[in-house]
């Protein structure tokens, strides 16, 4: 039997592809980076160009101005007025006040059907709950902004004789809608993490269903549940189209829910359509952009820290 | 049943493949001071060890014993793994396989590998044999043709595939599965074949087919073969090493083995005391 | 002995006795209130989608998709954005799909788990994940539009009016390739997971590199999986506004885009302008609840397919 004489490898173009392939898996990696770069770049002049600064340095985002003589000093966002308004404030109001009514509505409804489909679903009921909830992951952001807009709020409005029909509440509830998806996602995956052998220490000694649930699986996956409530919440300061189209874009300051709000995110998208490009304005713009992406940054590592212990807790636990 | 008559038993079933097959001091592989770690574990501990050309070495012991990852380092698929450390030299008639030879590829078309349980490719049967030619240069379709239709024969598995080689892998039976895995590992001609426990999963008539297989290969082919069954290796191997704990206890001529052994360990495996 | 035995049986009743009363907490209210939770989400679902059938259904007809807009959006059909749409997303899909399979390809196949790299991309790729849709729209400005695109501009035409550093439908879609990155790289991931150890193995043995094993073992059987992944990027996709609004989508073009430097109508932009910026809201109604459907439609069909791949794919592992 004779044996074959195999042509040896090409090792310089298997290098080659294999360095080629490690170059694009690092894009993931070079984007994040050069996000915060190019987004922070063009807000530098905030804090070093000294005509930028007169109209819109740091201390105006934060501090009350006193804008008018005579008058009092005050929070105002207003930065087409003739004498340009940033402060950001009204802004951030508006965005905590969304998000308290989204996780309002959200945390309760998401956090029980997960409870639902981990701890009481039968496997068919199981498969049902899934795709619905993907489902409602799967409706786009603009759809839910233009249900809240036109449905939603003539609802509202009757339900309850709000004065204005787009507020707070009308986006809240979208909002709400639009986050329900991930808080169950992790709820959920969390809560059936919790190994076999624990319940069945339970079960052993006697406990229903529901004593189960709510004295091992629900403590032993509290973190994991906190994480998706918190990556909710993240999701929730983020979003745009939904407020940006439901909430009445008024940029005030005041403690009710029934009025008109204006958030960070649905600022960017309505003004930076009109801004001059390298104005005091587009700095601000995307200044604030900076900051939702630092804070939902932060969020998400948060939330991908408590994760990941508690993953490590628990299959150490089922060993 | 008395140890003695144990041995006596595996006396009359040894050698009955390896009467004339017997050739010593003509080493194919050479085994010097092989270490083996993963990570901090040590699975194999100063193993030497000669592997005879043209016979069949069977690998013996319980389980977790590291025979398997011995096996392993015979045609460095040791190196698949992460973690994983080696010290020590493996030969290949005279070259060191870790040292001397720059491409892998080169070991494993020379050394190859039947798995314990049968692994075909999602492809069709043709293309499963014809696996090791492609990705090893050979293009010429009637070269291909012709090497899988040998190999098939040779792997007393043609007749029953011959008329649906299009066919996927996967609608053959588990014994024909394991033949047409050893079909695929003779296509590239190696010299030397590593089989882990290719019949552990297989029903007594696949698996006599299969030894009857490996009689018929170890004219052409020297082969390594790991396995539990101490009767099967006691049936088709010329040599026997006996491994316990990462450390080879004994080594010799298969009938010797089992009928004398030497080390008391290998007695008490062998008449069934443990493992 | 006798005693022995009746004291074992008085302590016997004492336990079946407080079980046989029941547990404290019968665990009916809890299930019902949690039942209760996932009926209000089924339902505020069933709405959404009634609502816009209601309202759309009726302004649907072929004429509808196939015809361009009339008379300031009162009339006519959505075909533009339609077209725009599935050249975005097609656009998106080719820049974007394969740097989400090599980059699983690099984290499976060649690199430890634990290793540095790793959990620094790992760590990149949860955040670009989380990273809001507006943000992304300000990259796409600030980096495509502001720095490639100006780029290029000056290099290659010195002056005069921008050609590439203005919105088009290549930023958008490069954009959309970056947000829909975790999208195709998890996925991806999770068919990789899924081919055996054994025929890695074998075709190791055989004489093949690693490239080989990939090119032909491990990628055709990770095919169904990629595509799922490819499926759920176009469903983010074409519903994704915010980061299309500033880097090439328009309201209302006279013609369709035909050069990558190009811009384009959307279906979710034009749901956004005709909701809010329509100067008669009850004339357009009709045809904004037809563009809602159409896109609901569209995504949910894709969500569709990409599930009913998935699980043909866990079906078929099992079976092996």
């Amino acid at each position: 039997m004779n044996f074959y004489n195999f042509k040896p490898k090409s090792r310089i173009r298997d290098f080659i592809v294999e360095k080629f392939i490690m170059l694009n898996a690092l894009t993931a990696l070079i984007v994040i980076l050069l996000i915060f770069i190019f987004i922070f770049k063009e807000s530098i002049p905030i804090f070093t160009n000294h005509k930028v600064q007169q109209e819109a340095g740091l201390d105006k985002l934060i501090f009350k101005q006193q804008y008018y003589q005579g008058r009092e000093p005050k929070w105002s966002w207003q930065p087409n007025s003739d004498v340009p308004k940033y402060s950001l404030l009204p802004l951030f109001l508006g965005t905590i006040k969304a998000a308290i009514v989204a996780m309002l509505f959200a945390v309760p409804l998401a956090v029980g059907a997960a409870i639902y489909s981990s701890e009481f679903a039968g496997r068919r009921a199981r498969e049902f709950i899934k795709p619905i909830i993907e489902l409602l992951a799967g409706i786009p952001s603009v759809v839910l902004g233009f249900f809240a807009l036109i449905v939603l709020a003539s609802i509202l409005q009757s339900l309850s004789g709000f004065t204005y029909r787009l507020n707070a509440i009308n986006a809240g509830i979208a909002l709400g809608i639009a986050i329900i998806p991930i808080i169950f996602t992790i709820a959920e995956d969390a809560m059936t993490s919790v190994p076999q052998s624990l319940r069945e220490a339970a079960m052993a000694l006697g406990a229903n269903p529901w004593q189960i649930s709510f004295t091992v699986v629900l403590p032993a996956a509290l973190p994991g549940i906190a994480a998706g409530i918190v990556l909710g919440f993240g999701r929730a300061i983020g979003e745009t189209m939904i407020v940006l189209m439901a909430s009445g874009n008024a940029a005030i300051i005041s403690g009710g829910f029934t009025e008109p709000i204006r958030t960070l995110s649905a600022t960017i998208a309505a003004e930076l359509a009109e801004v001059v490009f390298g104005s005091a304005h587009y700095n601000v713009l995307f200044f604030i952009g900076t900051l939702l992406f630092v804070f939902t940054f932060f969020v998400n590592l948060g939330g991908e820290l408590v994760l990941n212990r508690l993953k490590e807790r628990l299959q150490g636990r089922s060993k | 049943m008395a140890d003695q008559e144990i041995k006596m038993q595996f006396g009359e079933v040894a050698g009955r493949f390896s009467d004339s097959a017997l050739k010593v001091g003509n080493p194919k592989m050479t085994i010097e001071g092989l270490n083996f770690y993963y990570g901090n574990i040590q699975a194999l501990k100063e193993i030497d060890l000669d592997i005879e050309k043209y016979n069949v070495t069977a690998l013996i012991g319980p389980s977790g014993c590291g025979k398997s990852t011995f096996l392993r380092t015979l045609n460095r698929m040791n190196e698949t793994i992460s973690g994983t450390r080696m010290e020590g030299i493996v030969r290949l008639d005279g070259v060191d396989i870790y040292r001397d030879i720059k491409d892998v590829s080169a070991v494993r078309t020379r050394v190859g590998m039947v798995f314990q349980k049968s692994n075909p490719f999602p492809k069709s049967i043709f293309e499963n044999v014809a696996y090791g030619l492609r990705v090893n240069g050979i293009s010429d379709k009637s070269i291909v043709r012709q090497a899988v239709e040998e190999t098939l024969h040779r792997a007393y598995l043609w007749d029953e595939v011959k008329d649906k080689l299009e066919r996927s892998a996967y609608m053959l039976s588990g014994g024909q599965q394991q033949r047409l895995c050893i079909a695929r590992a003779l296509a590239v001609r190696p010299e030397v074949l590593l089989m882990d426990e290719p019949a552990s999963a297989l029903d007594p008539l696949s698996t006599s087919k299969i030894e009857d297989l490996i009689g018929e290969l170890k004219k052409n082919y020297t082969i390594v073969i790991v396995t539990h069954n101490m009767q099967q290796a006691a049936r088709i191997s010329d040599f026997t090493a006996f491994f316990y704990e990462g450390r080879m206890v004994e080594f010799g001529p298969t009938t010797l083995l089992f009928t004398k052994p030497v080390k008391k360990q290998t007695e008490d495996y062998i008449t069934g005391r443990f493992g | 002995m006798n005693d022995h035995v009746q004291n074992a049986g008085a302590v016997d009743d004492r336990f079946t006795a407080s079980y046989k009363s029941g547990p404290k907490t019968s665990g009916v209210v809890p299930k019902f209130l949690t039942l209760a939770a996932v009926i209000i989400i089924v339902a505020m679902l069933a709405v959404i989608l009634i609502v816009t059938l209601h309202g759309g259904i009726g302004i649907l007809s072929w004429d509808f998709l196939s015809s361009p807009p009339e008379n300031g959006m009162e009339a006519g059909g959505i075909f533009p954005a339609i077209f725009g749409t599935v050249a975005l997303v097609m656009l998106m899909v080719i820049t974007g799909v394969p740097v989400g399979v090599m980059t699983a390809i690099y984290l499976h196949e060649y690199t430890r788990p634990d290793s540095k790299v790793t959990r620094l991309i790992r760590v990149a790729i949860n955040n670009l994940a989380g990273v809001p849709s507006i943000v992304f729209g300000l990259f796409g400005l600030g980096f495509f539009i502001g720095f490639i695109g100006t780029g290029i501009d000056s290099a290659l035409f010195a002056g005069g009016r921008p050609v590439w550093g203005q919105p088009a439908i290549i930023w958008a879609a490069l954009t959309l390739a970056l947000l829909t990155l975790p999208v195709v790289i998890i996925s991806t991931e999770e068919a990789l997971r899924a081919v055996p150890r054994e025929i890695k193995d074998a075709s190791y043995a055989l004489g093949a590199s690693k490239l080989q094993t990939i090119r032909r073992v491990i990628l055709p059987q990770a095919l169904p999986g990629i595509l799922t992944g490819a499926i759920l990027a176009i469903s983010r996709g074409a519903g994704e506004v915010a980061p299309i609004m500033f880097t090439g989508a328009a309201y209302y073009l006279p013609y369709l885009p035909h050069k990558l430097n190009d811009q384009f109508m959307e279906l979710g932009y034009h749901v956004y302008v005709m909701a809010t910026q329509s100067p008669d809201v009850e004339k357009t109604k009709p045809i904004l609840y037809g563009t809602v459907l159409v896109l609901l439609t569209l995504t949910f069909l894709l969500n569709f397919i990409a599930i009913f791949i998935r699980s043909r794919l866990r079906i078929r592992r099992v079976h092996g």
